[in-house]
């Protein structure tokens, strides 16, 4: 280190990158080139749910979720389209897709080769991280041992034919998301990596292991607590460059570098007085760009207004002007490490590593990430737990949603649009027509032969998926077609849920509750019974989660069956189960399509009596809308009382039974 | 929504045509404590009674139990699909463990029964359980002799090991336990006579190839030492590709045929009329009829086509002389 405070020459910028896509292939295609007009260096493609689930956009499951929190992507073709344009042979593109990322990666680099650009020359990223899937976010399709073998066999392949591309990255992100303390975000992400790289050492040579090493880079959250996470990215590299060292034998030291990318922190985003985040997501920024020897090597930030819907590109040039100004107009990239030598960092550091190791040794005793998933999920449900707890008690500070709630009208959200993103509802039926076209005009027996070969790559451990994939990707074949094969394969999966494993806890306000529910109970002749249903393929389960555990801890008989449910199994389980209340979560933006497909389907269970509250990101005209169809009542992020809820759900089985409770009390 | 509780006569003459469409209402009653609702399943358990019915309810009552994790969900969902297959309806009452320490439980969590919502003959209702791991749900038997009336196959799921098939033997015809490869403490449990010897047995994991048949082998050599030569064992495995499960519900229909039904049954009638007994009365009121030797040996001496409400009523009836 040189002792000069100043670098001899100004660093060069991180790269910025914009999460973004939606609708279709051509519209998602007009923004990026957008957005890289605008000075944007990488591309960052969101995929909608079910192409990241692996369902065609006519599959049952895909209904209300068709190009919603991402770009549609169901054939070669789409990807054509999606990258028109955009020069693949000097652009940095990742790819936020896990379950089917092998087949993504298949139509890129097909797509690639129709640009006459070869699979050596492609740079980019896919997220390709399966565990966190069952840990956060929910758009697994496979069981944990199928699942592993492709990430290992992605990676096997890229590192010998697309030998610049990051075949996987690693990602706390989600972790925080889903209440994860900085210790938990460290060690359960270490632990996913050696899980993936002890799965990779089985299927390629040892002398390769240095390279495959260095290909694995990370996905990071930073909130807003900015100094403690700064020092959780020098925790990170510390224990990557001993794990490659110790662990794998990794030699050069330039392999062992912890390679990172970033998007902030949504989870602290509040829905009331949105304008604030802007702050919140500028300070999160410097936590993953103040220190040099921890700086990120991608970064994309969140908009101001996640909370209340999706962003449109106005809102995300927002973002990206932020980036610039941090990068052009400061003068953060002059220095060296502005930290070395702090006694606070190091302390900070020295803790977060110490804990890191301690939580990553339980991991291993209960036999690695795999086997550990159950635990991690349930330690996650409590973290988030102690979270909403001290939210709700005032411990921790949240301005303008647990205080300082006084506001003014924002002129921000006065818009006919509500200041957020409306997907046309048009785009769903295009999307179906589409793809039954593509289906129509392509030689179905190709397509039937590469997936007979994706069958038996499949079926035969030893081989490697991607060939196989990307044969299937010539053929024409579509997405939901490469993930039918595989599920036919490798069988379908729930993961756990992570909510049975929670302790009971009490507070005065929850014995409260249990009284009424008690008292409730008693008239009813039976426990209040309360189904927590996730319908859709949205897999962000936190909120569904804590209600459900909420609402365990106030007495009531709970029912909470997970994630990816369909309308109709919903309904059922209501029915069968003899529920008195029902509660839908939907935060994918897909409410105006599945909570109405719900109550039809209760109707038809013959429950169509029964009460039904919703919960999500649902902007407030879409909130009276659904009140208009029979909602009893419509709750967003800046609900965040879980007691109040309960205490509103107990009251609506009451007046809906006619029970006096008043006159009981 | 009416206050009164629903026809408890009308839901049993429904169950006993074979309207499975009951079920829900049928389970909301007897879950019940309400007085007049349980006035009313008393109604409705008279009504699908030996005696009512003119036979014993067709139904096969299967109890499958065994310690948690060992994929009794992936395993179940796997039979009912299979049941499906062969064209019987099938009735699950997953009685979940969790604790009532606060009062309410989370139901279904433990990996969900995958089952078609579009399938109106598969029934799935989850309980809680009582205070204790493998226990039954105090209405579980209850709904059990009720939904035997109307479906071809009823289940009854339960966790644990060591106690809850003795639970669940008292009410099933057939007991299937559920293991996986290398749980020594089963078999331990098995030679110390902690546990009963199941009708069926059943090892998990088979895609575990040699593991899982090494376990098959060491359950066998017990169950020789034993003298248990009836009880089936078998491996099988619920994710792709599925293996032994028709073969399992083979194993669990010679073991039904090979049952005197009407005894075990009959059991099953009189056990539950004395413990539903003593949940209401207590020690003093068993000790009103005699304890429980006389009032075992007073039941065993009634009209055996009598249902669990006639029994109790006879109990009532000694402990007011």
């Amino acid at each position: 280190m040189s002792d000069l405070p100043r670098l001899p020459e100004r660093d060069r910028p991180w790269m910025m990158r914009t999460y973004a896509g939606h609708s279709d292939a051509r519209r998602s295609n007009e923004l990026y080139r957008r957005n890289l007009a605008k000075g944007q260096t990488g591309l960052s493609i969101a995929f909608d749910l079910p192409t990241q689930t692996g369902y065609d956009p006519d599959d049952e499951l895909a209904r209300g979720e068709v190009g919603k929190v991402g770009v549609s992507i169901a054939t070669p073709g789409d990807m054509r389209t999606l990258l028109e344009g955009i020069p693949l042979d000097q652009m940095n593109t990742s790819m936020t897709i896990n379950a089917t990322a092998a087949w993504l990666l298949a139509l890129y680099i097909v797509t690639a080769e129709e640009h006459g650009v070869a699979p050596e020359k492609l740079q980019g990223t896919t997220q390709n991280d399966i565990l966190k899937e069952y840990l956060s976010r929910g758009t697994y399709a496979f069981p944990p041992g199928p699942s592993m073998r492709l990430i290992a066999d992605t990676i096997a392949y890229t590192v010998e034919h697309v030998p610049k591309w990051n075949p996987i990255n690693i990602c706390s992100y989600h972790l925080q998301e889903a209440g994860a303390t900085p210790i938990q975000e460290i060690a359960y992400a270490l632990s996913n990596a050696i899980a993936v790289l002890d799965a990779v050492r089985e299927r390629v040579p040892q002398e390769l292991m240095g390279s495959v090493f260095g290909r694995i880079s990370f996905f990071v959250n930073a909130g807003v607590r900015f100094i403690e996470e700064h020092a959780k990215l020098r925790a990170m590299s510390e224990l990557w460059d001993e794990l490659g060292r110790d662990r794998y034998g990794v030699e050069d030291h330039k392999q062992r570098r912890f390679r990172y990318g970033v998007q902030v922190n949504s989870l602290g985003l509040t829905e009331a007085q949105p304008e604030n985040n802007v702050y919140r997501i500028a300070l999160e920024a410097l936590a993953v760009t103040l220190g040099r020897s921890a700086r990120a090597r991608a970064l994309q930030l969140p908009a101001w207004n996640e909370a209340l819907g999706l962003p449109r590109p106005w809102d995300q040039q927002w973002s990206l002007r932020l980036q610039q100004i941090l990068a052009y107009e400061t003068d953060l990239l002059e220095y060296p490490d502005i930290f070395e030598g702090s006694k606070v960092m190091d302390g900070l550091v020295a803790e977060l590593t110490q804990g890191a190791r301690e939580e990553m040794a339980r991991v291993a005793e209960l036999g690695g990430a795999v086997d550990g998933v159950e635990y991690m999920k349930a330690s996650l449900v409590e973290s988030q737990r102690d979270r909403w707890r001290r939210i709700e008690s005032g411990e921790l500070t949240v301005v303008g949603m647990n205080r300082y709630t006084e506001t003014e009208p924002s002129p921000l959200t006065a818009g006919a649009d509500g200041g957020i993103l409306v997907v046309d509802p048009a785009v769903e039926a295009e999307r179906r027509a589409a793809t039954e076209r593509w289906r129509a005009e392509r030689d179905t027996a190709a397509v039937e032969g590469a997936l007979d070969e994706l069958g038996r790559a499949a079926r035969d451990d030893s081989q490697n998926i991607m060939p196989a994939t990307i044969a299937a990707a010539r053929a024409g074949a579509t997405t939901g077609e490469w993930a039918r094969t595989l599920r036919d394969a490798f069988g379908e999966y729930r993961a756990p849920t992570g909510v049975g494993e929670a302790a009971a806890v009490t507070s005065e306000q929850i014995a409260e509750l249990r009284e009424e529910v008690e008292r409730v109970s008693e008239a009813l002749g039976r426990r209040l019974k309360f189904l927590v249903g996730k319908p859709g393929l949205d897999g962000h389960s936190n909120g569904a989660e804590q209600i459900a555990v909420r609402a365990r801890d106030a007495g009531m008989d709970v029912v909470y069956e997970g994630i990816r449910l369909t309308p109709s199994q919903i309904a059922n389980s209501a029915a069968q189960e003899g529920a008195h209340v029902v509660g839908l979560s939907i935060l994918s933006g897909s409410h105006r399509e599945l909570i109405p497909a719900v109550l039809d389907a209760l109707r038809a269970a013959g429950a169509g009596e029964l009460p039904v509250v919703v919960g999500g990101i649902i902007p407030e005209a879409d909130a009276d809308w659904l009140r208009d169809e029979g909602i009893a009542a419509v709750y967003t992020p800046k609900d965040w009382d879980l007691n109040r809820m309960m205490r509103d759900i107990i009251a609506l089985v009451g007046e809906r039974h006619g029970l006096d409770l008043a006159a009981t009390a | 929504m009416s206050r009164s509780p629903a026809d408890g006569a009308e839901l049993g003459a429904r169950l006993r045509a074979h309207d499975l469409s009951a079920a829900p209402a049928a389970l909301n009653l007897i879950e019940s404590n309400a007085p007049a609702a349980r006035e009313q399943t008393r109604a409705l358990l008279a009504s699908v009674s030996p005696a009512a019915l003119g036979s014993e309810a067709p139904a096969h009552i299967v109890g499958v139990t065994g310690p948690p994790g060992v994929g009794k969900s992936s395993l179940l969902s796997r039979l009912v699909a299979q049941w499906r297959a062969r064209d019987r309806s099938v009735a699950v009452l997953a009685v979940d463990p969790t604790s009532r320490r606060s009062g309410g439980a989370l139901l279904g969590d433990r990996a969900r029964i995958e089952v078609d919502p579009g399938d109106r003959a598969v029934f799935v209702r989850s309980t809680a359980a009582g205070d204790r791991l493998g226990g039954l749900a105090p209405a579980t038997r209850a709904a059990a002799s009720a939904l035997a009336a109307a479906f071809d196959v009823v289940v009854i799921e339960t966790v644990g090991v060591g106690q809850s098939e003795t639970e669940v033997a008292d009410v099933a015809d057939t007991v299937a336990v559920v293991i996986q490869p290398g749980s020594g403490d089963v078999l331990q449990f098995l030679k110390a006579g902690i546990m009963e010897v199941p009708d069926v047995l059943v090892v998990t994991k088979a895609d575990l190839g040699r593991v899982a048949m090494r376990a098959v082998a060491d359950l066998h050599a017990a169950l020789r030492s034993l003298g248990a030569n009836d009880t089936a064992v078998l491996s099988v495995s619920s994710i792709a590709p599925t293996a032994g499960i028709e073969a399992l519900i083979d194993a669990l229909d010679e073991h039904r045929a090979r049952l005197d039904l009407a005894e075990r049954r009959l059991r099953a009638r009189r056990m539950h009329a004395l413990d539903d007994f003593v949940a209401e009365y207590g020690e003093r009121g068993l000790r009103t009829v005699g304890g429980r030797r006389q009032a075992t040996k007073w039941l065993a001496q009634q009209d055996p086509d009598l249902g669990v409400p006639a029994l109790l009523r006879g109990l009532e009836a000694r402990a007011a002389q």
